[in-house]
Formats: C-alpha cells, sequence, structure tokens
C-alpha cells in the first residue's frame, strides 16, 4: 500500500515527441518541434527539482515513456539521462525507425537497462493501417541493433485485432516476434478509441470483424505461453525464469503500478499517485513549459483517492496478474456474494487469505473484476 | 341557473377526427377563452395526452351561448377507455358525434354512438373536416345518419379548423338537447364522474349535480365509501377553476374536499349532504373489471415503496386500475396490475415513469383466466400464469366481441389474422359500398400481444377495431415456462392455446437468445411445459474481457470503466448467476407473427 512520502521508489517521466502521429493513440504526444525539445527538457528537470523530494535514494525503477522519447533531440535525451537519480530498473521506449546504433551506444552508456520497442505488427499492411513509420525490416534492424548493444532486456509491443488482420495474419506477427528471443512481450488488442482518427475510419470495419478475432485474446496466450513466456499480467509476458537464466525479466515498473505502489510522474500529461493523492499535469505543452520556466508547479489536476476508491484499484490493479491477491489488502472493496458465484464459474480461485483469476477468469478478467467489486467502490 | 337554460355535452369522436380542435374553437365563439390565451387542444391539460393525441382524463367546461349555460364533458376516445367514456355520458343529455368526413365513421365511434344511444342521450351528428381536399362529407353524412337513424339532412357539416359551421353546432346544442331534469329542492346528489388529486389541495372531485343544491363549507359524505368531508371549495370550470357560493341541480363543477388519503374518494360515488341526505345514491357507473394483466417491478428493488406510492395515486385518478403486491422469484417485489387494455397499461407505465420517475420492468401483459381444480367445486381467478396451477381439471379464458372495420380489400387479410388468432367469425356487413363491418369472437388473450400492432401493419393503417367482453370459455390450454440457465423465470411463464404451444415456446427461447447478452458461461434457455422441454437455445459464453492496458496513467479511467460497467449490471435483473436485461421480460411481445401460428 501506500509509502511514505519520502520512500516513493517508481518515477514516470514523459517525453511526448513524435514523428508522426498514429491514427489509434490517444496518449499526449506533440508531433515535431524538434527545437523544442531541450526547452522541454530543462523544464522535466525543473519539475523533478521541484517534485523530486518524495523520491528514496536510490530509485526501483525509471521509466521513460511517451510519445516517442527515442524521438527526443539527442543533445536533449543526453542531458535528461545524465540528470536522472539512479535506479535499479532504468527503461525506454523506442519506435523501431529511431534506433541506429550511436542511439543504443547513448543509451547504454547512460545506464539504460530495458528498451520498450514499439513493433506492433510484422506485416507492411497492418503497420500501415495503424499508421506506423517503420516498416518490418526496421522492426527486426532496430531490435537487433540494439541487442548487437548489448541490450539483453528488450521487450516487444505487439496490437492484435487490427482491421483486416486474419488468423494467419496474427500467427505471422506473433512467429515473427517469437523468432527474435525478446526478454519480454506486451500484446494489447487494439482499442479503437472513441474520437480518435483511427476510429473514424476502421471503427464500422472493426464492429463487423469483432465476432472473427474474439479468440485471438486466446491464439496469442497460447502461442507464448507454449514458447516459454510467462503470462504474468493481462496483456505481458516474459521470459519465464528457466528460460532466462533465473532472472525475473517482469516489467519492474509497470509490476510498481500492478502492486498499487506510489509512483511520481513527471512531464506533460504526466500522471503521478502518492499517498492517496493523484495529480495529472495537463496536456498543454505551452503551459506545463511556461509554468516552470517562471518557477511555478505546472498546472495539474488533483484527484484525493478515498480509502475504498484505493483498495478497489489495488484490487482491479492486482487482478491482472498471476499472482495471488492477499485477500487482506481488499477485502473491504470485494463482494462476498459475487466471489462465491465467480468461484462456483470457475472464474476466480480464492485460497484462504488470497484469491487469483483461474486461466478462463483471466480471459473475462474485466467483467471478473467488475462483478467482484463491492457496489461501495467509489465511495 | 334555472336547468331549463342548462345543457351537458359531451364531444364523441374517434382519435384525430378532431375532437380537441373543436372544443377549442367552442371555447373562442363563447368568449370564454381569448384568442390569446388559446392554446391549441386546451383540454388536454397533461402531457401525456397532448403527445399521444389522445384525452385520457375528462374534464368539464362551462360556456355560455345565448343565454344557456353549455357544460362541455369530455370523454377519453380510445378503445381502453369505454368505461370513463360511460361516465362521461352518463353526467350529459346529450352528445355531439364528430366523425371526419374523408374517414367516415371508424369502429371507436360506433361503439361509443351505441353507449350514447343506451344512455338515452341525444345525439347531434357532425361531420368535420369538410374543409379537406379529400373530404366526402356526403358519404360520411350518410354513414351518421344510417347509424343513428337520423335524416341526413340533420348532419351538420362544419371545419372545426376554420370555424366554419360551429355556430350552428352550438345552436344545435341548445335546440335539440333536452333540459336536465333534476329536483331542485329535493336532498342533494351528484354524481362523481372525474377526479384528480392536488398535492395542496388534496382530492378534487368533477361531479355533475343532479338533485339538490351544494354549498362550500358543507359538510358532505360520499354514500358508497361513507367518507365525510366538508365542501373547502366549489365552483366550475372555464376553463380556469371560478369558485361559486353553489351548484345547482344540473348544474356541472368542481368540489375541492381537502382530502388527503387517495383512497377515502372513489370515482363513481355519489355525494350528498351529510345532514339531510339523499335517500339512495344515484345509479352506479358500469362496473368494467381489468382483464389485461401485467407485473410492474421497480427495476431498483429500493424503489418498491415508491411504486406502491404511485399507483396509490394513480389509482384515485384512474377506477379502472388495479393492483395487487406480487412476489417474483425472478423480479423480487413489485405488483400485479390490470388494466382495461394495452393502451391502458402503456399510459399508466409511462405515468409512473414520467411523473414519479420511476424505473419499472413491466412483464409481458396476460389476460384473467378461470381455473377450477379438481375436487374443488368453485372456480378461482387466475392474473399470473405461473400462478396457473398444474394438473387444473378446467381452465377458461375470456372472450371478446371484436368489431373491425376496414375497407373492403382488406377483409381477407384481417380473416386470415383472425383465424390465426383463433378467432370464429360472428358476422360481416357493409357500411357502405367500400367500407366493411367485421365482427368475430377471439380469445382476450390472442389481442393482448401484437394483435392491433398487426391489424394496423396488415391493414396499412386502414383498419379500425373495438371490443366488448363477451365471458368466459374453456380452452385447451396449457403453461410454458421458461428456463434461463436452468432456474425457471416465472416472469416468463405464458398461457398459450396447447396447439402453440411449441411453436410460441421456440419463438420465445429464440428471442431471448438475441436479447441476453453473453455472459462469463454458457447459458442455456429452455422452454418447458411440465417437466417436458420442449424448445432449447444457448447464449454462448464471452471469450474475452478485459481492459487491454492499464498503467499508472490511466488507472483512473480504468477504474471508471468498470465502474460504469457494474453500473450497467445494476440495470439487469439477476435470475441465478445470469443477468437478464429489462427488455428481455418483454421477449413475448415481440414474437414475428409468423412464429404464432
Amino acid at each position: 500500500m501506500a509509502q511514505t512520502a519520502s520512500g516513493v521508489r517508481h518515477l514516470y517521466v514523459h517525453l511526448p515527441f513524435c514523428s508522426s502521429r498514429c491514427g489509434y493513440c490517444d496518449f499526449v504526444t506533440v508531433v515535431g518541434r524538434e527545437a523544442d525539445h531541450a526547452r522541454y527538457v530543462r523544464a522535466l528537470l525543473r519539475e523533478l527539482e521541484l517534485e523530486g523530494g518524495v523520491l528514496a535514494a536510490p530509485l526501483d525503477t525509471v521509466y521513460l515513456g511517451g510519445g516517442t522519447p527515442t524521438f527526443t533531440e539527442e543533445g536533449a535525451l543526453q542531458e535528461l539521462l545524465a540528470a536522472l537519480p539512479p535506479s535499479r530498473e532504468l527503461t525506454i521506449e523506442a519506435n523501431p525507425e529511431t534506433v541506429t546504433p550511436e542511439l543504443a551506444a547513448t543509451l547504454g552508456a547512460a545506464g539504460v537497462a530495458r528498451v520498450s520497442l514499439g513493433a506492433q505488427s510484422f506485416s507492411a499492411r497492418l503497420l500501415s493501417v495503424l499508421d506506423r513509420v517503420a516498416s518490418p525490416d526496421d522492426v527486426r534492424r532496430a531490435f537487433y541493433t540494439l541487442r548487437d548493444a548489448g541490450f539483453d532486456n528488450i521487450s516487444i509491443d505487439l496490437i492484435y485485432g487490427i482491421p483486416g488482420q486474419e488468423p494467419a495474419d496474427l500467427a505471422h506477427d506473433l512467429a515473427e516476434a517469437l523468432a527474435l528471443e525478446p526478454a519480454h512481450v506486451s500484446a494489447y488488442e487494439l482499442e479503437a478509441k472513441p474520437g480518435t482518427r483511427f476510429t473514424h475510419a476502421h471503427g464500422a470495419a472493426l464492429e463487423r470483424q469483432a465476432e472473427a478475432m474474439e479468440g485471438y485474446f486466446e491464439t496469442v496466450v497460447a502461442t507464448l505461453t507454449d514458447d516459454g513466456y510467462r503470462w504474468y499480467e493481462t496483456a505481458n509476458f516474459c521470459l519465464a525464469p528457466d528460460r532466462a537464466g533465473g532472472r525475473d525479466l517482469r516489467a519492474k515498473h509497470n509490476l510498481g503500478y500492478w502492486l498499487g505502489r506510489d509512483y511520481l510522474g513527471i512531464g506533460v500529461g504526466a500522471v503521478g499517485t502518492v499517498a492517496g493523492r493523484r495529480v495529472r499535469n495537463a496536456p498543454s505543452l505551452r503551459r506545463y513549459v511556461e509554468a516552470l520556466e517562471r518557477g511555478d508547479a505546472p498546472p495539474r489536476e488533483v484527484e484525493e483517492l478515498s480509502p475504498g476508491v484505493q483498495t478497489a484499484e489495488r484490487a482491479m490493479l492486482g487482478l491482472r496478474l498471476d499472482e495471488p491477491l492477499p485477500l487482506a489488502d481488499v477485502r473491504a472493496a470485494i463482494d462476498g456474494e459475487e466471489l462465491a458465484g465467480l468461484e462456483r464459474a470457475g472464474l476466480v480461485s480464492a485460497g484462504g487469505d488470497a484469491i487469483a483469476l483461474t486461466t478462463r477468469g483471466r480471459f473475462l478478467g474485466g467483467g471478473v473484476t467488475a462483478r467482484l467489486l463491492a457496489p461501495t467502490m467509489s465511495r | 341557473m334555472d336547468q331549463q337554460h342548462i345543457r351537458n355535452f359531451s364531444i364523441i369522436a374517434h382519435i384525430d377526427h378532431g375532437k380537441s380542435t373543436l372544443a377549442d374553437r367552442i371555447l373562442q365563439l363563447t368568449d370564454t377563452v381569448s384568442a390569446r390565451e388559446m392554446r391549441d387542444q386546451l383540454l388536454d391539460s397533461m402531457e401525456l395526452e397532448r403527445e399521444r393525441g389522445i384525452t385520457i382524463k375528462a374534464q368539464a367546461v362551462r360556456v355560455q351561448w345565448k343565454g344557456y349555460e353549455l357544460n362541455l364533458i369530455d370523454t377519453p376516445g380510445h378503445v381502453d377507455f369505454t368505461y370513463e367514456v360511460s361516465r362521461s355520458l352518463q353526467a350529459c343529455e346529450g352528445a355531439l358525434l364528430v366523425v371526419d368526413a374523408a374517414q367516415g365513421i371508424e369502429a371507436q365511434t360506433l361503439a361509443n354512438a351505441y353507449l350514447a344511444i343506451e344512455n338515452d342521450l341525444e345525439i347531434v351528428p357532425v361531420v368535420n373536416k369538410i374543409d379537406l381536399p379529400q373530404a366526402d362529407p356526403d358519404r360520411a353524412a350518410a354513414e351518421v345518419a344510417d347509424l343513428i337513424g337520423e335524416d341526413a339532412d340533420r348532419v351538420l357539416r362544419i371545419s372545426a379548423k376554420t370555424g366554419d359551421g360551429v355556430v350552428a353546432v352550438l345552436d344545435a346544442i341548445v335546440e335539440r338537447i333536452g333540459a336536465p331534469e333534476g329536483v331542485p329542492d329535493a336532498p342533494p346528489r351528484a354524481l362523481i364522474f372525474d377526479s384528480s388529486y392536488d398535492q395542496y389541495r388534496g382530492v378534487v372531485a368533477f361531479v355533475r349535480v343532479v338533485d339538490g343544491v351544494f354549498r362550500p363549507r358543507q359538510a358532505l359524505r360520499a354514500m358508497a365509501l361513507g367518507t365525510r368531508f366538508e365542501a373547502q371549495e366549489i365552483g366550475f370550470m372555464s376553463p380556469a377553476m371560478r369558485p361559486v357560493e353553489e351548484l345547482r341541480a344540473g348544474e356541472v363543477g368542481y368540489v375541492i374536499t381537502g382530502l388527503k388519503d387517495v383512497s377515502e374518494l372513489r370515482v363513481g360515488d355519489t355525494l350528498t349532504s351529510d345532514r339531510s341526505s339523499a335517500g339512495s345514491p344515484l345509479p352506479g357507473y358500469k362496473d368494467v373489471k381489468p382483464m389485461v394483466f401485467a407485473g410492474l417491478f421497480p427495476t431498483d428493488s429500493d424503489e418498491y415503496p415508491e411504486l406502491r406510492d404511485a399507483l396509490e395515486r394513480l389509482k384515485l385518478n384512474d377506477a379502472a386500475l388495479f393492483y395487487e403486491p406480487e412476489t417474483s422469484q425472478a423480479l423480487g417485489f413489485g405488483f400485479r396490475c390490470g388494466f382495461l387494455g394495452l393502451l391502458h397499461m402503456e399510459i399508466v407505465r409511462e405515468r409512473l415513469e414520467r411523473e414519479f420517475d420511476l424505473d419499472l420492468i413491466v412483464t409481458a401483459p396476460n389476460v384473467a383466466y378461470r381455473v377450477r381444480l379438481p375436487n374443488e367445486p368453485d372456480w378461482r381467478e387466475v392474473h399470473t400464469p405461473s400462478d396457473l396451477p398444474d394438473g387444473a381439471e378446467e381452465v377458461e379464458e375470456p372472450f371478446i366481441k371484436a368489431s373491425i372495420i376496414v375497407p373492403k380489400e382488406y377483409v381477407g387479410t384481417i380473416m386470415e389474422l383472425n383465424n390465426d388468432r383463433r378467432g370464429r367469425f360472428d358476422h360481416l356487413e357493409y357500411l357502405s359500398p367500400e367500407r366493411v363491418h367485421l365482427v368475430y369472437e377471439l380469445p382476450l388473450g390472442e389481442i393482448v400481444l401484437d394483435y392491433y400492432d398487426q391489424l394496423k401493419s396488415r391493414t396499412r393503417g386502414y383498419a379500425s377495431f373495438d371490443y366488448d367482453f363477451d365471458g368466459f370459455r374453456a380452452g385447451t390450454l396449457v403453461r410454458v415456462d421458461v428456463l434461463v440457465g436452468g432456474e425457471p423465470v416465472d416472469a416468463l411463464s405464458l398461457i398459450v392455446h396447447r396447439e402453440f404451444a411449441y411453436e410460441r415456446g421456440k419463438a420465445l427461447v429464440e428471442k431471448l437468445r438475441e436479447e441476453i447478452p453473453r455472459q462469463m458461461f454458457d447459458v442455456p434457455i429452455q422452454a418447458a411445459i411440465g417437466a417436458r422441454v420442449v424448445a432449447r437455445e444457448t447464449v454462448k459464453a464471452r471469450r474475452k474481457d478485459v481492459l487491454a492496458k492499464c498503467y499508472g496513467g490511466d488507472i483512473t479511467r480504468k477504474r471508471k470503466l468498470l465502474e460504469k460497467q457494474k453500473a450497467g449490471k445494476k440495470r439487469m435483473k439477476q435470475v441465478g448467476a445470469v443477468e437478464v436485461p429489462q427488455e428481455a421480460f418483454l421477449a413475448v411481445l415481440n414474437l414475428n407473427d409468423g412464429a404464432r401460428k
């Protein structure tokens, strides 16, 4: 549960810049504006100075997310990397087309331990549906460039359920990804979020295909687990310890979220949750930079999380994992009657002091969790 | 006003034949309402009425014309409200029978005209909308004259819209309709033909004074129920409430009773003075029993007390509404309500939701059945299909005599529809060379679901329909039960003729398969007669239901998504482990006609 304010062990840093915006994306991103990168990084470091007092030393994890962090202008990126507080695992997200031997060397020298590579697909056709810049060859080349530079903890992002994606396309994407033997795979079903350009263009096609694609999640899980990956979170897989020299290759930063730990978020649009307060920076780049240049905190929203909400979130997040969730942490949020019913239905298994979703329960994790949470969750 | 100068009348018309427009025109011509005050369809005070183009509650408006006091008592215009029409008619000496010059007589007009004739009312025939290009006033006038046995020359021809001919209507009311014939110095008696509830003034009764005089602050008594109260105010409507110092024999007006308990004053009762009481009440209104029943359940079971209070209030204004508590395994606590017909049911449901802000599940309607068990001498009445006992020796269902008027080219399709619904042909007659009046005997149970919609769609809207209850008759009836996820759902049981049991059961489970969303496990849906399953469908389990990503930046949003999912579930009814949406309980209403044979 919540640590004391001096002990926050996870830091998220948002780098919003991208070379172009993908149609399906609803993150806070800024296209181009290379001239602004250095100015933004200085604002980031200013925010880190203002807020960093809550951080533990050393940190467990730092995560550079985006946007496309590796698209950030090199000098600015180096300045940021140099100024980050030390941590046990520093992760950066990268898009394939940005990965060069020079970048890999820069990252390696700065202590980056883990790279999350936004592959999404190995089909040129599907990549173009997603508005991705990289080709399948770019993805492979980027992966090997990173490995050659000594990175042994590379994660590959895949998206499935793309308009026009046939079962054979999915099998192909999975096989291509596995051929790279990545340490970690994140596989997300495409979410056509309302209001995005993508939904406007492809929403109707997706609805038509929904039934045909219903089994893709099962295929993803079966293929990866058959290949020796541990399905440790709803959408995340890592090489099992027996294939990884005993290493635990779960994404430690993200694990912090799922275990309900506090984290500080800095950067435009970034979110942090510390001691029951969730702080969300406003998504305007200009206002973010200008506020910090004046020496003020960036514009932000604060959400106070009641104990009930914190417990409900703890359950919602914890049940995404393959580890049993201690009942003591979440009992107040769980509807006992629903729990009994879901157990009878074989969707939840409750040992004496912990609950976990069964395999079938995990495929239905959203619905199961909604049922499990007591109606008082938002109070 | 002495009785010789009073005329009390109603307007009988089919929906859309112009009753409200004529009423408006009368108010204008008599300077009761200035043009500035004029709103269209002034008499239809309820929002719902205006939207549906029908009038639910009767009201009375007094106008002055050439030294006469005319009281216009409004009547409802739909098949379900025969009872209310009868109450209004009893307060009148005459009626305007208004027929659309383009449409001619409709089944509704016919039924209400007969009702007026039965009540010895003087009928003033009026053909309206003569200004319409497609009007055929001669044909319409001939039909009306033929119906009431009048000379066609005596049929007035008007356009309520333009006002053309309406002065002649007012004159005819004075000339043709008789004056009231009450006894002015007898103990007072007044017929309550309508009432409403005002939250500040309590129960307001609309009355026709038959004998004697009523005054404010007089101690009054309702003769049937024995309720005593003091008249806080009496008056008439013109169309606003106008208090007066007395209402005399022959007059129509209102009495503010101050009564707060809605059950203390019943429409149909006779008011008299508590001190100098009349010897006997006025002959009662026609006693109409509800024949169509449905369960009303609050979606949120916490709203049960609110539903009870709301029904109590509606009941005050709606003597025909019947309700009793009902407990359903599937739907919890609610009420079994009895209605005059489907429209009546729909109106009650909408008023409950709109005026009382209740969220309701209404089960598919059914009729009242009479059953007799072996070794039991007496019949018992069953209002709920699931209450039909197994092994009943005899079951009877209500029949109606249906009156259908259609253009002659639709006679075949109507006969086919009626045969499919177990109808028995009685006779047919030509109203005119083009229009046919068909009479059938039909089980009411075959009418309550979608008969009216079928009738309309098969005749492109040209059919008009009315019916009279025609007694109970024995039938080969069985109860079809529905099991969802292995659990019987009492609210979905239906009683059908044995011959149709298999097809209806099959159609019902198919419909339910469409209505019940996929769940986390397979959900079998079965139809059974006794222990024998006659049809089965399965709602296949969902294969995935996850929030794809969840990281630090979107925890709040994901939590809200789950809350929404949870809230959506709250609007479902839990049957065992299965979530059943409210619409599913009406599935039986939407069985397509092909499957009904």
